[in-house]
């Protein structure tokens, strides 16, 4: 492994300077500064959302910085779009690979840059050879006329590296690499990033996961909010440290739910969720939702959270696993028997998964009761008008009439209707999926009192949030996911508080279950 | 990752610009789209030929697009879930020479109607199970069918034109109630009963989220498959009525009957404001577009421009219309 020391000396390959990025006048990146050195494995963290995509967007050129400067070897470089950035010879892979699996390896690696002979013709075989002489530095055991659609995810990933260091790529940048791969993969993807750095070409890598840190990286810098906290060597690595550098924030105090009911000793469960899997990345996950209680699911983005409610609501086929709800048996075999049941589910994109944005207001509201409201399959209108009316009252949805389209509503009004759909089915359990994503501060607060109000009247509720402060201020307890398993509990009855620190330590895998 | 903390401020309600909209408002407004378009295609007949603006040529019109708004009707249902029929033409012609058929046979004469209709109906529940459980896109299966129905329509008639002067369904295409011929009523009936179906049911109300966002749909507890097909069962169900409108006014069928009738029957749909892409649309939309096919027709014909010219004319009138449409909508809705 590289000595750190050496890197003083040295220019920075990569400098970014007091970089800001704003988005309809909020700032998500403020003043950020980074150095990255030649063969050195930069490590990049942060909660979701602190401002490391952004930031490795606006290095890649896929948003340009409105403060700031990026130097690479000492000079100014202007990345103003994609191919700026890869001229300056800088490569992202994103979590999401962008491989064609319907063209050869060859073809991927040599996309939008195809040798051609005299007459515009495909060179096939000068493509086919580099290829394959790419493919045996990053020792891969595939050849460059394989079908795409045939490799492992990994060898697609190599697929990308492949293509990065034929555009002579001096800094490569990984978001996540190993979130899809299985231990063996990622030992072999570690062995090909030490190659690189051994190459001299420096690497941000972006994870949430202690290990991949401890075992990787040279140098590790720290985001929070869109600032740049701090940055620590390999011998300064602790992970209360990082942890602490990664949350630490001061907790807002819009939170409504401040009195938690005390969940009754010995009273039976609302919902029970006995070893749910779909039989793959997904459980076995087992929990229990009592009467009045926000139960917060926290985790890292990609640790299965929103995959287990749906399996819950029926979105998804089970491979094993019961529910019970009030200790009777319940088989929510697809979403109308999780409804006819009393179970809602507000999903987390809500113009993708939710609303029908070219439909009335009043229409989203009632979607879900139209059969009770009509007499032999005819709506009666007026009734349905009184549903939505009241809905729209009790939650103050903000909108000139019942007849507006969803899609002229705002966030807030938007995720509110999502809201009285679901409480016109008269829930019994109500899972919400980051039910403030993309809502303002004043709506939010609106929606924490609604979430409260329901708690109060008995229903369960099963809030998934990647907003930690959300859910620490709402939570009477917590369960945190990690790599598609329940990992920890905290709050309620445990011994552990509901901090950033708790949640954060399962959530990244500093502390497990089976080593508390 | 994600900005998932970054807040975007919304403009200062948007609700509150568009106050004065309401639902009735917004259907008027997607009628009107194409509503000014028929009116001046009939003031510019009417000043250019006097033969144009009787009351019997109206009813004429009328009559002439008959089969088209009936094959319209169950287009609209269709498109509105974001599918396409390209069967009906074919169902058209299979149903009519099975209506024919049905009419010689001795004793059975009596049957022709409803054997037409379920030979339709049938025809388009394939479809239907076809694209639901198979889960191809509606293009490709009703392609198929549109070929495969136009070879059955064929192989029912023998290869020949079934006629039969003494149909006991002869009323459909040439009797009358007062002024107004039978087809006229059917077809206007079948609108009524397509609006009230769409806006005044829960089915209803489900073709349209099943259009407008089939994931949604689909986790508020609609059985999408159900309603996809309803829907082509409709359509078939109408090509087949369809069927029988035309086998009554020509006294016969053969196998070639309601060939490129798909074409008109979508051109109607899409004039109508029906959005292509599902979710957006109104039945009333679609009776003034195949008014609009129906008037060029009529009009062109009177001013006696050769066919030819009369169908480049169609042609770029739908392109033309559509446009002027789609630019209109999109700066007063956005």
């Amino acid at each position: 492994m590289a000595n750190a020391s050496t890197f003083k000396a040295t220019i920075p390959l990569l400098e970014m300077q007091g970089i800001s990025k704003y988005f309809h006048g909020v700032a998500a990146l403020e003043q950020v500064s980074l150095q990255v050195f030649a063969g050195e494995v930069h490590a990049l963290m942060g909660e979701n959302g602190a401002g490391k995509s952004t930031l490795m967007k606006i290095l890649a050129g896929a948003y340009i910085a409105d403060e700031g400067s990026i130097h690479l070897a000492g000079r100014p470089l202007l990345v103003r779009n994609p191919n700026d950035a890869r001229q300056a010879g800088i490569s992202l892979i994103y979590q999401e690979l962008n491989v064609a699996p319907n063209l050869t390896v060859a073809e991927n690696i040599f996309m939008g840059q195809e040798h051609t002979r005299t007459g515009g013709l495909l060179d096939t075989a000068r493509m086919h050879q580099q290829a394959n002489d790419l493919l045996q530095r990053l020792q891969a055991s595939f050849a460059a006329d394989t079908p795409t659609a045939d490799l492992s995810i990994a060898e697609q990933q190599q697929v990308e590296i492949a293509r990065a260091l034929k555009d002579n790529s001096r800094i490569l940048v990984m978001d996540e690499p190993t979130a899809a791969l299985s231990d063996r993969e990622t030992e072999q993807l570690f062995a090909i990033i030490n190659r690189l750095r051994d190459n001299n070409i420096a690497i941000i890598y972006i994870s949430h996961r202690m290990e991949e840190i401890y075992a990787l990286a040279d140098r590790v810098s720290v985001l929070r909010d869109g600032r740049c906290v701090g940055s620590l060597t390999q011998n300064e690595l602790s992970s209360e440290r990082l942890v602490q550098m990664m949350v630490g924030r001061p907790l807002q105090d819009f939170y409504e739910h401040k009195v938690h009911p005390p969940i009754l000793q010995g009273s039976p469960p609302l919902l029970e969720v006995k070893a749910l899997t779909d039989g793959n990345s997904i459980g076995p996950a087992s929990l229990e939702l009592y009467p009045g209680e926000i139960l917060g699911l926290a985790g890292l983005v990609g640790a299965g959270r929103t995959e287990l409610a749906r399996l819950i609501f029926g979105a998804d086929p089970k491979a094993g696993g019961e529910l019970h709800l009030h200790q009777q048996p319940l088989n929510t075999a697809n979403p109308g028997a999780a409804i006819a049941a009393g179970i809602g589910y507000v999903p987390e994109d809500r113009k993708d998964q939710g609303l029908f944005l070219d439909m009335s207001s009043q229409n989203n509201i009632v979607m879900n009761v139209l059969r009770p409201h009509a007499a032999g399959g005819m709506l009666r209108l007026k009734a349905l008008q009184q549903v939505a009316v009241n809905a729209i009252e009790a939650l103050n949805i903000r909108l000139a009439s019942p007849a507006l389209k969803a899609r002229a509503l705002s966030g807030g009004n938007q995720q509110k209707l999502l809201l009285a759909r679901w409480l016109a089915i008269k829930p019994k359990v109500l899972i919400l999926d980051e039910p403030t994503r993309g809502v303002d501060i004043g709506a939010k607060s609106e929606i924490y009192r609604i979430i409260s109000n329901l708690a109060a009247q008995g229903i369960g509720i099963l809030m998934i949030s990647s907003d930690l402060p959300e859910v620490i201020g709402m939570s009477d307890r917590v369960l945190v996911m990690r790599s598609g398993q329940i990992v920890g509990e905290v709050g309620g009855q445990t011994a552990e508080a509901i901090t950033q620190e708790t949640i954060m330590a399962y959530a990244t895998g500093v502390k497990n279950p089976t080593q508390p | 990752m994600s900005e998932t903390r970054i807040k975007q401020p919304k403009p200062p309600s948007l609700a509150k610009r568009q106050s004065t909209r309401s639902r009735s408002w917004q259907t008027v407004a997607q009628i009107a789209g194409i509503l000014p378009i028929l009116i001046l295609l009939c003031v510019l007949f009417a000043i250019l030929t006097p033969r144009f603006l009787t009351a019997g040529n109206l009813i004429n019109i009328i009559r002439q697009a008959s089969i088209n708004i009936v094959l319209a009707a169950g287009m609209t249902f269709v498109i509105l879930t974001g599918g396409v029929d390209l069967s009906v033409g074919s169902i058209l012609g299979a149903a009519a020479v099975v209506a024919m058929l049905v009419s010689l046979m001795p004793g059975l004469g009596g049957l022709a109607i409803v054997a037409a209709l379920l030979a339709g109906l049938s025809f388009g529940l394939l479809n239907g199970a076809l694209i639901a459980y198979v889960d191809l896109p509606p293009f490709i299966i009703t392609l198929g069918s549109y070929t495969a129905l136009r070879g059955v329509a064929y192989l029912l008639a023998g290869g020949e034109t079934v006629i039969n002067q003494d149909i006991a369904f002869a009323w459909v295409g040439n009797e009358q109630v007062g002024p107004i011929p039978w087809l006229v009523i059917i077809s206007l009936a079948v609108i009524v009963m397509g609006w009230v179906i769409l806006k005044r049911t829960v089915l209803g109300t489900h073709i349209y989220a099943v259009g407008g966002n089939r994931r949604a749909a689909r986790l508020t507890g609609i059985k999408v498959n159900q309603v996809l097909l309803f829907v082509y069962g409709v359509s078939g169900l109408l090509s087949g009525l369809a069927g029988v409108m035309s086998a009554s006014r020509l006294y016969s069928a053969n196998g070639m009957l309601g060939e490129g009738y798909e074409l008109d029957a979508i051109a109607a749909v899409i004039l109508g404001g029906t959005s292509f892409a599902g979710g957006i649309g109104t039945i009333w939309g679609t009776l003034v577009g195949a008014l609009i096919i129906a008037i060029l027709n009529n009009g062109l014909t009177l001013l006696q421009v050769p066919f030819f010219w009369q169908l480049v004319v169609k042609g770029t009138v739908i392109i033309g219309a559509v446009t002027i449409d789609r630019v209109r909508t999109r700066s007063v809705a956005r």
